[in-house]
């Protein structure tokens, strides 16, 4: 029982940043039809961009967190300017062709900069674990799940209680009509790519800390982040949030009472599973983001 | 066309001495077979499989663990494998790959586009940590090796692939008759069923072609041919890990694909030979990583300024140079005889 619970915690605490992952690439799917294979590397630049700003520039931890983030925002939006825009009209698997290029320049060009080798992050915090009962959680991942409910409340209000917001569901309900009504779908378009990125380099610079920085950590979180959107049925917000959490759950307790080895092999039988009986995934009823 | 290039290809070891050399053109050679067939998915029936790694890989592994044998207990049951012939080796592996095709293909083709790509990705990722964890069958990281050569004909008969001109001869005569299965393939009635897929899905099926028939066909043949590029790539190099079913390698197919022109029979050849040959060029003064860089950077520029591949853009400047009309020739008689009619 105090094993079960304690594998409880931990998914919750995997949850919370596998479900921000699952976000960023649901919006930019849901808005602009396009499979992100740059998510994963938007994640390793958020780990990298946190060790570069604490390590190399003696940062602090938090103002170095934010300016990943920032940074991710940035890199996200350029993307979109520089290789989506010009391509705007272009069918599913052209875009997705582009991404996959992105992706390969993007993680080498990480590698050629830091190197193969992991990078860890020291972050200020004790390294007492927070006992509660029979359960002991590490203050990190406390942190690190504080941190992703955060951005994902700020998301969700984003989405649902701005301007901003209802001009991406517009676009993503109706793109023509949205465009007739005044809204600049083109905007929108490098405003969402941007949110998503941004939120892919808090994710990776929030697990980074967890773990370690490393050149090829985007490829599993991509693989893992599809998962998560297929789950929860392409383009729904809640369907990306409830996915992450299934997601790490399902992962945790496979690691804890299957196998250890096929831990992130469990997503991927998930989906096979989902897709089998359920093709639009578990939350797709409603096929509207907010 | 075709059976000048292959003369010329046979011809290849009796000029080139170079040991490096001939080695890249075999690696070449089968991934371009792979390629090859991940175009008869890709460029004929327009579904992006992403998960094509997984066939070459399950072949690789089928052909090299019947050749080697193995001992494992599957839910209590003792299974003893003896070491079979490679040449059999070769055909289960081509046989698992196919079955999986098979299966894969009835389970992934109820969905498109975006939850097809994820799909297929999820698959390949499965069964690399099938192969990582799966030790007792595998051997997992620890990699399968002393993989017997190629090996052709049985018991006093055997003759033994050793040494690369042997091996170049092997590629080719898989690479041909998978390049004549293709072509025979996509120009008979189940190819004009595809391309009629491709291009109008709703249409097709209105016209009663059976689509998941034929998208499940093209899977099986896809996944056979990509089998058998593994087993060739699992006896010539003799070593065989987890790796091999890294998303990487899929990326790579399908860059040698789209290069050379998706939905040509060329297309795969050219894009393979670039891109197989590529290294050689580009190691003098790059690292692997900024080759990677290049690779990544091209598939970008191709898409913005080739986006139909090489083939067809030569082509296209052939027929224009040569002045022949937009029209096709039939069009353009019926025209004139039109024209003629009514003067």
């Amino acid at each position: 029982m105090d094993e079960l619970l304690q594998h409880v915690v931990n998914a919750l605490m995997l949850g919370g940043t596998y479900a921000l992952l699952g976000i960023g690439l649901t919006l930019i799917f849901g808005i602009m039809r396009v499979v992100n294979f740059t998510h994963g590397e938007l994640y390793a630049f958020g780990g990298y961009m946190i060790f570069m700003c604490t390590a190399l520039l003696g940062l602090n931890f938090y103002v170095a967190l934010l300016v990943a983030v920032i940074l991710g925002v940035a890199l996200g939006a350029a993307i979109e300017l520089l290789l989506l825009r010009p391509m705007r009209g272009a069918d599913i698997d052209t875009t997705m062709l582009i991404m996959i290029g992105t992706w390969i320049v993007l993680q080498n060009t990480e590698q050629m900069i830091w190197g193969g080798v992991a990078k860890s992050i020291v972050p200020p915090l004790s390294t007492e674990p927070l006992v509660l009962g029979p359960v002991s959680v590490a203050w990190l991942r406390v942190f690190v799940f504080a941190a992703a409910a955060v951005l994902i409340v700020a998301t969700y209000a984003l989405i649902n209680r701005t301007r901003l917001g209802k001009a991406m569901r517009a676009t993503f309900q109706d793109r023509d009509t949205a465009a007739l009504m005044g809204v600049n779908v083109h905007a929108i378009n490098t405003a969402t790519f941007a949110l998503g990125s941004g939120l892919a380099a808090a994710a990776g610079a929030l697990l980074g800390t967890v773990f370690v920085v490393t050149p090829t950590m985007g490829d599993l979180a991509a693989l893992k982040a599809f998962a998560i959107v297929i789950l929860g049925g392409l383009g729904s917000i809640t369907g990306a949030t409830a996915g992450g959490f299934i997601l790490a759950f399902v992962e945790e307790m496979g690691a804890g009472y299957v196998s250890s080895g096929y831990r992130d092999a469990m997503g991927f039988l998930l989906i096979i599973v989902v897709l089998l009986f359920r093709p639009t995934g578990l939350f797709a009823r409603a096929e509207r983001i907010g | 066309m075709p059976w000048l290039g292959l003369v010329f290809l046979a011809s290849v070891p009796l000029w080139l001495r170079d040991q490096y050399f001939l080695h890249v053109l075999i690696t070449t050679g089968i991934f371009t077979i792979a390629a090859m067939s991940l175009n008869l998915l890709l460029g004929y029936t327009g579904q992006l499989s992403l998960g094509h790694v997984a066939f070459f890989g399950i072949g690789a592994y089928a052909s090299a663990l019947t050749s080697l044998g193995f001992e494992v207990d599957i839910f209590g049951l003792h299974v003893v494998h003896e070491p079979w012939p490679v040449v059999i080796g070769f055909l289960v592996g081509i046989a698992v790959a196919g079955l999986c095709g098979y299966a894969i293909g009835r389970l992934s083709f109820k969905v498109r586009g975006a939850y097809f790509v994820i799909v297929t990705i999820s698959f390949a990722e499965v069964t690399r940590l099938v192969a990582l964890n799966w030790v007792e069958l595998t051997q997992g990281p620890m990699a399968l090796n002393n993989i017997p050569p190629f090996t052709l004909g049985f018991g006093t008969s055997e003759y033994t692939v050793w040494g690369k001109v042997p091996n170049y001869y092997v590629v080719l005569a898989v690479g041909a008759a998978a390049y004549l299965v293709i072509r025979r393939l996509v120009r008979s009635r189940i190819g004009r069923a595809m391309i009629a897929l491709r291009e109008n899905e709703p249409l097709a099926t209105s016209l009663g072609i059976d689509v998941t028939r034929f998208l499940v066909l093209a899977a099986v043949v896809s996944a056979a041919i990509a089998g058998a590029a593994g087993g060739l790539y699992a006896h010539f190099i003799r070593i065989i890990d987890p790796d091999i079913f890294l998303f990487i390698y899929t990326v790579t197919m399908v860059i040698m694909v789209i290069t050379g022109g998706k939905g040509t029979l060329a297309g795969p050849l050219v894009g393979g030979l670039i891109f197989g040959m590529l290294p050689v060029v580009l190691r003098e003064f790059a690292s692997p990583v900024a080759q990677w860089i290049i690779y990544g950077s091209l598939m970008i520029l191709i898409v913005f300024f080739l986006p139909r591949g090489i083939v067809p853009a030569v082509h296209d400047w052939w027929t224009h140079r040569r002045g022949a009309a937009a029209v096709p020739e039939r069009t353009r008689v019926r025209v004139e005889n039109a024209a003629n009619t009514r003067t």
